[in-house]
């Protein structure tokens, strides 16, 4: 017992790595996330917090730290689009849960960067799955639009922000109907009004005052005003077949908006309209229940048909029970909708792709997160077996070269109670 | 940003303070106990068995839910029942559809111990909204079969993508004592009657912790607090046993079912996170003379594994859910292996209709996690959390399950191991009746609800 505490101690006193290591992970299956099949017996360099080479017939550079990757699999670490990461401990506790804020005067405005907590115990358990990198949205509070977003990684350090302020998320359909006063009527002219509020509020001089016929706030229209000049991603949730059509008609009243949709649940039915438009889809795939009037045409198909059909679509998401770890289930349920008779999947690369590059890309980070290419972060994942495989989990996790600690509040727990003997001691001096 | 329908209904129990009705029982109701005996078992199931062809399955691994396991296994079933469960020496006889398994799977029926299937049916409607009587903080005289749906697509998808062939709908954890849960076979029905599980018991639905505290403590009534909850919880048994040993002149249905609790004949599936607090619940139990069969997501059970076991209590989990409340804050992966490994109970259960579908790989996720703490509990054994395990802790574990001669044929082919994520049910019987096959179109159901809608039909 004495032993066990006194290398607990020293764990705990150990520091944490805080330098880029250059290292090789060998004789891997190599699965680079840019949609192709996973390669045997691969190799991946990473040097100077970038990855240099990855795939079969790659040197490994003389001297270089190499970790044998035999029985194993190595990747890029996931990208969980979509989020709540850093904005809450606890969703019942008030206190410890900043993802919304219906009682604030701003909407549009509000900026999660500075709510962020890396310390959070959710990024300590995502990162345990493979997750490095994440967007992270605000839950709509007392308006259709939630705020501004932020794109973080999630290494075990105080450095976690990579880009405030990366998009603007608003909500339409039944949601963003409850949110502008009780219908999707509303919603669309609350929309178009903060849209031309932002618009006049951004070609004031500085200093001049707004007209009195305003409902947003002066910080609300500001912020907009970087969505319609398509500086600004705009996140819009959606589900409905025929809302997804209202929203991709606002880019011929605003043609810059970059729209990215959020949800779309039905957007299976309006593939091709989604593919015409480039506008990319962020969904949690395995909803396959009529759960609202606007997911009546809810299928596990509805990934793979809308990929067919031409639309960019990364799986994401996730908040609440939908936890970023479970990415990987999610994408290996849509390899398993191939077998089925009727339904349309994902092969393993698409699906893999789904929860690496192709988030990556629609966050803004295409070629530089989510897949393992030269000039890449060095965000790398060994996995003890097939990453969409639930048998697996991750052994090592790099972020930009960096090895991380897979440690957390559930990993102490499990450690303490792995054992119930209080013979000599409580429980609470195994620590 | 939108949450998902769980959690939606987990948020909506986070802020109820709507004005409370005291639920005036209905006191007038003056029957005699007898003449409501003689009217025989109301609400009785009608479900009968539908038609089914004697069937071998042949080549398969086979998996019996009772930690069995055959390699090129035949399982032989005719007239509802299990006939035989054997090896490649197995003869299939005469008049028998053989069923190719070749590289696939066998195992029993999943079950789910903890859906709401029907009383928070889909779409999630206010109108809908069934599953919660939060009018009064003990409602044992509910019955979760009164507000069940039988047209929730929830069913057929639990069928066709998780293999479910029975469930336990319970009423919501609002209240302290939520009413009775009831058992279903799943199968489509035009009532609820066709599809109540023949011959099981009910159970009491009770919950613990911040739920009920939190639903009552806001609209400034009892219980606000922990020790409310216990408080109001004792008087109600108190209660009941002075019920018990009256006359019965005037018949109350609350009591009816704490009277039964307390005669053994209805079993307790008791939510419940904390570790302590389920300790205290054990105690309760012992002071009212009644048994906890099942404690519901038990987040912290694995802190006593020792206990439960002890008890002879069921843990009914999540693989891996944590973190949404305070009472979850201590939900670990491990879970499931570390109760395991104190010889303690595991269910694996849904309370989601997403994750109904999907209640073989949370159990895989589970076991997962233990083996890489070097717990290492084999597939076959996995297999009974979320067949036999759930069918005992619902008191039907001597008619389903498992793949035992008798039993009825509630049977699931698999395309390849259940615990792999790239498996699906291919084929799945109900007392020996094919109601899914994945290369059959007609074999699987399509709910009222969603007749002539957008998608109707497709492949879910």
């Amino acid at each position: 017992m004495k032993t066990r505490l006194l290398i607990a101690a020293l764990l705990v006193a150990a520091p944490l790595p805080v330098f880029a290591q250059d290292f090789a992970v060998t004789n891997a299956t190599v699965a680079t996330g840019d949609g192709g099949a996973p390669v045997e017996h691969g190799t991946v360099v990473v040097r100077g917090g970038k990855v240099v080479a990855a795939g079969a017939g790659v040197a490994v550079p003389a001297g270089i730290l190499t970790v044998d990757g035999t029985g194993k699999w190595v990747t890029p670490g996931l990208f969980s689009a979509v989020t709540d990461l850093g904005l809450v401990d606890v969703d019942g506790v008030d206190d410890s849960n900043d993802t919304s804020a219906n009682k604030s005067p701003f909407n549009a405005a509000l900026d999660v960067a500075p709510a962020l907590n890396p310390s959070s115990e959710h990024i300590a358990v995502s990162r345990e799955g493979g997750v490095t990198r994440a967007s992270v949205a605000a839950f709509n509070g007392g308006s259709i639009f939630a705020g501004q977003g932020a794109v973080i990684d999630l290494g075990a350090d105080a450095a976690m922000l990579m880009r405030p302020r990366a998009f603007q998320y608003v909500e339409l359909g039944e949601a963003g109907a409850r949110f502008a006063g009780g219908s999707r009527v509303a919603a669309h002219t609350a929309l178009r009004n903060a849209l031309r509020e932002a618009r006049e509020a951004a070609a004031l001089a500085p200093g001049a005052q707004r007209q009195g016929d305003v409902l947003l706030t002066r910080a609300d229209a500001l912020a907009l005003a970087k969505v319609i000049d398509g500086s600004q991603p705009l996140y819009v949730g959606v589900e409905r077949a025929a809302d997804i059509r209202s929203v991709l008609a606002l880019k011929s009243e605003f043609p810059k908006l970059d729209l990215v949709l959020v949800g779309a649940t039905e957007g299976w039915l309006v593939g091709a309209e989604i593919a015409a438009a480039r506008v990319p889809v962020i969904t949690m795939p395995m909803r396959d229940l009529p759960a609202a009037f606007e997911t009546l045409a809810a299928t596990m198909s509805n990934v793979g048909r809308m990929k067919k059909a031409g639309v960019k679509v990364a799986i994401g998401m996730f908040a609440g029970m939908d936890q970023p770890r479970y990415a990987p289930q999610q994408a290996g349920n849509l390899v398993a909708l191939t077998k089925i008779p009727g339904a349309t999947g994902l092969t393993w690369g698409e699906a893999f792709a789904a929860i690496t590059s192709v988030p990556a890309q629609i966050s803004g980070f295409g070629g530089k997160l989510g897949v393992l290419a030269p000039g890449a972060a060095g965000d790398v994942v060994l996995w003890d077996g097939d990453p969409l495989e639930l048998s697996s989990a991750p052994v090592e996790v790099w972020i930009d070269g960096v090895k991380q600690p897979l440690a957390s509040h559930q990993s102490r727990l499990r450690a303490r109670y792995n054992d119930l003997d209080e013979t000599y001691l409580p429980k609470a001096y195994v620590w | 940003m939108r949450v998902s329908t769980a959690m939606r209904r987990w948020t909506s129990l986070l802020a109820l303070g709507a004005a409370l009705t005291l639920a005036g029982q209905a006191a007038d109701a003056k029957k005699k106990d007898k003449d409501a005996k003689a009217a025989g078992t109301p609400y009785a199931s009608t479900y009968k068995a539908y038609p089914g062809r004697p069937t071998a399955l042949v080549g398969a691994t086979v998996y019996d839910g009772r930690g069995g396991r055959i390699e090129n296994g035949t399982v032989l079933f005719e007239n509802g029942r299990v006939v035989a469960v054997g090896g490649a020496e197995l003869a299939v006889p005469s008049g028998y559809d053989r069923v190719d398994g070749a590289g696939k799977f066998v195992t029993p029926g999943v079950i789910d111990i903890h859906s709401h299937l029907g009383v928070y049916p889909s779409p999630g409607v206010d109108a809908n909204s069934d599953g919660n009587e939060m009018t009064s903080p003990t409602t044992p005289d509910v019955w979760a079969e009164h507000s069940v749906w039988p047209q929730d697509p929830g069913f057929s998808r639990a069928l066709v993508n998780g293999g479910v062939t029975s469930l336990q709908i319970l009423p919501g954890s609002g209240n302290l004592m939520g009413g009775r849960a009831v058992t279903l076979k799943n199968v489509p029905s035009r009532t609820v009657q066709g599809m109540k599980f023949p011959g099981a018991p009910y159970s009491l639905k009770m919950a613990c912790g911040e739920n009920p505290k939190r639903v009552y403590g806001a609209r400034n009534q009892k219980p606000s607090t922990r020790m409310g909850n216990f408080s109001v919880n004792r008087q109600a048994w108190i209660d009941a046993k002075q019920y018990m040993d009256g006359d019965h002149a005037e018949r109350d249905l609350g009591k009816d079912t704490l009277e039964g609790v307390l005669k053994g004949e209805i079993l307790v599936q008791n939510h419940c996170y904390r570790a302590d607090e389920m300790a205290q619940v054990l105690d309760m139990a012992k002071e009212m003379g009644y048994k906890v069969t099942a404690f519901h997501h038990a987040v912290e059970a694995y802190k006593i594994g020792d206990l439960l076991k002890a008890n002879d209590v069921c843990a009914a989990i999540w693989a891996d859910w944590y973190g949404f409340k305070m009472e979850a804050y201590d939900g670990i992966p491990e879970n499931a292996a570390l109760l395991a490994k104190q010889g303690a109970c595991v269910v694996i259960h849904s309370d989601d209709e997403n994750g109904i579908q999907r209640l073989n790989q949370a159990a895989a996720r589970a076991q997962a996690s233990g083996r890489r703490i070097g717990v290492d509990i084999p597939d076959a054994q996995v297999v009974g959390w979320f067949t036999y395990n759930a069918a005992k802790a619902m008191g039907i574990g001597a008619k389903t399950g498992s793949l035992e001669v008798g039993k009825m044929a509630d049977v699931v082919l698999w395309n390849g191991n259940p615990l792999s994520v790239y498996s699906r049910p291919e084929k799945v019987w109900v007392d020996g009746a094919m109601l899914y096959d994945a290369d059959d179109p007609k074999r699987k159901p399509v709910s009222d609800f969603e007749l002539g809608q957008p998608g109707e039909g497709d492949v879910k």
